[in-house]
């Protein structure tokens, strides 16, 4: 493992193979869709390009969600908001570039300003119409609200499950305010009726099928970073905050500072997801907010298995595919039985999800007492040890 | 020639009857007021109101009313008034006899504008005051109040005299007075003290009453009408608050009625349970079959549903709550993140499985008798329902208290809290004591869904709505500490009623989970921290 060269430990047996992975289903997936003649069994539709798109950005999600959970501890149960103000800064763009293409046809206001007798554009959505200022937002928003929040819950020391509650009151209270119809988000509605995006119709099968390769590039390069902070010297000291906060202070590293930045990363990872996600669905609305999605992407990370990065993004496309696949049938009365069984079933019996039972298994091959190692580091993960002291 | 005779005796009696019913058409105000009612006029129409609601005659009352549902129909040919009634059928408004000839053809419904309308609740104010039931007096008396029509002050001053009960003499003095401070023939002296007997009134109508005075009032009066203005608003102020209070009161009570199960198992066993406000609803769903139960089989009992729904909620949710704690909860101790995962699983579980055996619709969860309605207190109002809930609180808080402190089982519960390895070095069997406890959690939260059954709606989403509120009541308390779940439920009760004139009600509640969450930073442990020297995390 203590390989010299920054690159070879970047890339390791397990991310190399997700690479190469995420390649080919960017380049399957179109060339099925655009070059296959269709009712060839080759031939994908449409639909479903823009469904392992939608899955794609899930993966995202659950990959900035396993930084934080998996390699320093903290569990954001609002992780969903930092998604949905990404999705909303692209919305917004796509939202001035509808133009006079709306029922109302004015060519500065969204309808549902006009809608609601508004005059002129509020200040927040300013610059909008540009395509850099949106991405930029995409970024910037939800990584200013994530280190606004983390600068006070981590200097603060807010640790474990405190920090949970009061991440899901973060996206309660985003939720509750993106309702209103004086916020100037379309309240209810949210945002939606989407034409097109830097020109090009965002109903296009051309569109769409870019949508998804942006959206794998996207995850292979947060991915690339993720691997990065995680394998350098300062993914070491992440890990040693997971695993025993207060000795990483007394060691003398300033904990909060590395969580702070950490936790905007995330989130502006996380804003990414939303971004690309929105143009893929045609819809953003205060829904996102709910703080039950955030909690649904958690378990994502934990079915493919947390602080393995790639099991986060494997956990968000298997625990999806199903709820697509279980959602269209018979069966979908019984799909949140399933979701609710999988919470409990997982971390009762499956504690190190997908990827980390299966690590586990090989290295049990390979090498007995590493394997007794391994078990000793992974117990002993996440916030557990908070809770012999928050007992007393 | 007898049936000839028989004849023309008919035509006579019947020309006799006409003649004399003629004759008494011109006797009384009452007759005059008739005529006057068929002009379609509708000046002549409120003088008539007027005239018959003082003229004493027994249908002045059934006139009334049928003006006012319209179903007063006039004939200006004939001059002739009639009611109709309910089932279609023509009462003579004169004889009050049934009419049973041809119906006029120019038969048409006499008219009402919106100030009749005023008129009309003036005379039915006025009519009203002399009524033998003494809460129909006391509104009427109300009534006239608020119209201060100088046509009923004769009436008015008759019922004064004749009034017994202190209350309803005390409504017409006011009445009075609000109708003599309108009159343009009072004296100064007498507007004085009008304005003050309405100022001890005190309310919103008596400000309003005392700021419309026209122009051209007396200096003298006009500065009585300034200070008595002033004392009622300061009056209305402070009521305001008081209402802003019970009000405030009333919510936190629901939130530390929800609370105050999760201030036990997340406090006191620091298990987080994401399923507890599933707990709630089950209770709630415990009280529809109980309801329901009752209502097909046993209606006479509707009234007791709520005490027989209390024992069984709380069975029913403790039961659930020890299956799950010894199903899943137990194997995660020491793991509390993934303890809460796991109870988001069950609440999702739990949900649907209400969805699935009920539907995803509103139950509808009766009030029972003795717990609707109203009543004034001063210048509030309060609801049976929210009264109770209030009470209903402080007892199960009363009652949890008194058994963490005097029991056995509260004896061991605070004793694992506190030394969980030197609790079962002395015997305690802790694992019975974490399922105990947990099940006396959820079994609180069954009977907190009880008692919102009766306040909001019964459906499988009904817990949801409270497990972030009641969250952030447990860690703005403080952990592990009842008092601190009390505190924190009622400043934050009362902190959202107080905001929520200024900011509306969703404002106001994100106003209140911004400040938890700036709250949290400044103390993590909430405002009632157990000290210690343990290291966090």
């Amino acid at each position: 493992m203590m390989t010299s060269h920054p690159l070879i430990r970047l890339l390791d047996r397990g991310s190399t193979l997700f690479l190469v992975l995420l390649a080919a289903f960017a380049i399957a997936i179109p060339v099925s869709n655009l070059l296959m003649p269709e009712g060839s069994a080759l031939h994908l539709s449409t639909y479903f390009v823009a469904l392992f798109g939608k899955y794609v950005c899930y993966g995202l999600l659950a990959l900035s969600i396993d930084l934080i959970w998996g390699y320093v501890g903290i569990l954001s149960l609002g992780h969903g908001a930092f998604f949905a103000l990404g999705g909303y800064a692209m919305g917004m763009y796509l939202m001035r570039q509808i133009g006079t293409r709306g029922v109302y046809a004015n060519p500065i206001l969204p309808d549902f300003m006009v809608f609601l007798n508004w005059s002129e554009l509020p200040f927040f959505w300013y610059g909008f119409n540009s395509f850099a200022y949106a991405m930029l937002m995409v970024l910037l928003v939800p990584g200013l609200l994530a280190f606004v929040f983390g600068w006070f819950a981590f200097r603060s020391r807010v640790t474990g499950v405190y920090l949970s509650i009061i991440t899901q009151a973060m996206t309660y209270a985003l939720l509750l305010g993106f309702f209103r119809n004086n916020f100037g988000f379309g309240g209810n509605n949210g945002l939606t009726d989407f034409k097109d995006i830097l020109g090009f119709n965002v109903q296009a099968e051309g569109t769409r099928n870019a949508l998804l390769v942006t959206s794998c590039i996207a995850l292979a390069v947060c991915f690339l970073i993720c691997r990065a902070i995680v394998t350098s010297k300062f993914g070491k000291v992440l890990i040693g905050i997971r695993d025993a906060e207060s000795r990483t202070r007394f060691l003398g590293y300033r904990v909060e500072a590395y969580k702070l930045f950490v936790f905007t990363v995330s989130a502006c990872m996380a804003g990414v997801a939303g971004a690309l996600y929105v143009p893929q669905v045609g819809i953003i609305n205060p829904g996102e907010f709910a703080p039950g999605n955030s909690i649904e992407a958690v378990i994502w990370v934990a079915v493919g298995g947390r602080g393995t990065l790639t099991g986060a993004v494997l956990g968000a496309f298997v625990v999806n595919y199903a709820k697509t696949f279980f959602t269209s049938g018979a069966l979908a009365p019984y799909w949140l039985f399933m979701l609710g069984g999988l919470f409990i079933g997982t971390t009762l019996f499956l504690p190190r999800g997908i990827i980390g039972t299966y690590n586990n298994w090989r290295a049990g091959h390979a090498d007995k007492a590493e394997a007794k190692a391994a078990e000793g580091a992974s117990a002993g993960g996440g916030a557990s040890p908070a809770q012999p002291s928050a007992a007393e | 020639m007898g049936k000839f005779r028989d004849r023309i005796l008919a035509i006579v009696f019947a020309i006799g009857l006409i003649v004399s019913a003629a004759g008494l058409a011109h006797a009384g105000p009452y007759e005059d007021a008739l005529e006057k009612l068929t002009t379609d006029d509708y000046a002549d129409t409120a003088d008539a109101v007027t005239a018959v609601a003082t003229s004493g005659n027994p249908m002045a009352a059934p006139l009334i009313a049928a003006l006012q549902d319209g179903r007063l129909q006039f004939s200006a040919k004939d001059k002739k008034v009639f009611i109709k009634t309910v089932d279609d059928k023509l009462i003579d408004a004169e004889t009050g006899k049934p009419f049973d000839g041809a119906p006029p053809d120019d038969l048409d419904a006499v008219r009402v504008n919106n100030r009749l309308r005023g008129v009309i609740d003036a005379a039915n104010g006025a009519l009203t005051l002399m009524a033998p039931d003494a809460a129909k007096r006391y509104e009427s008396a109300q009534a006239v109040f608020k119209s201060r029509d100088a046509a009923v002050l004769p009436a008015v001053e008759k019922a004064l005299e004749a009034e017994k009960i202190p209350r309803v003499k005390k409504v017409l003095t006011e009445a009075r007075a609000a109708i003599l401070l309108g009159a343009d023939d009072t004296s100064p002296a007498d507007k004085i003290a009008a304005i003050n007997i309405i100022r001890d009134r005190g309310d919103q109508d008596s400000l309003a009453l005392i700021e419309s005075l026209p122009a051209d009032t007396p200096a003298e009066v006009r500065a009585a009408a300034t200070a008595a203005s002033a004392q009622i608003q300061r009056n209305l102020a402070i009521w305001n608050t008081v209402q802003n209070l019970w009000y405030g009161l009333s919510l936190g009570s629901v939130l530390l009625l929800a609370a105050i199960g999760l201030a036990i198992t997340f406090g006191v066993m620091g298990v987080i349970n994401m399923a507890h406000g599933e707990m709630v609803m089950l209770g709630a769903y415990v009280t529809y079959v109980v309801q329901e139960i009752i209502r097909t089989r046993y209606p006479g009992l509707f009234d007791y549903s709520l005490a027989i729904a209390l024992p069984l909620a709380f069975i029913f949710s403790a039961a659930v709550g020890i299956a799950i704690e010894r199903s899943v909860i137990r194997f995660l101790y020491g793991r509390p993140l993934e303890t809460l995962l796991a109870t988001w699983g069950i609440s999702l579980v739990l949900q649907q499985a209400v969805r699935v055996a009920f539907g995803p619709t509103n139950k509808e969860v009766g009030n029972p008798s003795w717990m609707s309605g109203a009543f004034d207190l001063g210048g509030i109002l309060i609801t049976y329902n929210r009264m109770w809930i209030i009470l209903f609180t402080g007892i199960v808080f009363a009652a949890l208290l008194a058994m963490l402190r005097f029991t056995r089982l509260g004896l061991e519960m605070r004793a694992v809290t506190q030394n969980r390895q030197m609790a079962a070095a002395v015997g305690i069997r802790t694992a019975r004591i974490d399922a105990l406890t947990f099940g006396l959690g959820s079994g609180i939260a069954g009977l907190a869904g009880v008692a919102l059954s009766q306040i909001d709606n019964v459906s499988p989403n009904l817990g949801q709505g409270y497990i972030i509120d009641s969250f952030m009541v447990v860690v703005f308390g403080g952990v592990g500490n009842l008092w601190g779940t009390l505190v924190g439920a009622l400043t934050l009760g009362i902190a959202n009623k107080f905001l929520e004139p200024f900011a509306g009600a969703v404002l106001a509640k994100i106003a209140i989970l911004v400040f938890i969450i700036l709250f949290i930073q400044k103390r993590p442990r909430g405002m009632f921290a157990l000290k210690g020297r343990a290291i966090e995390a």
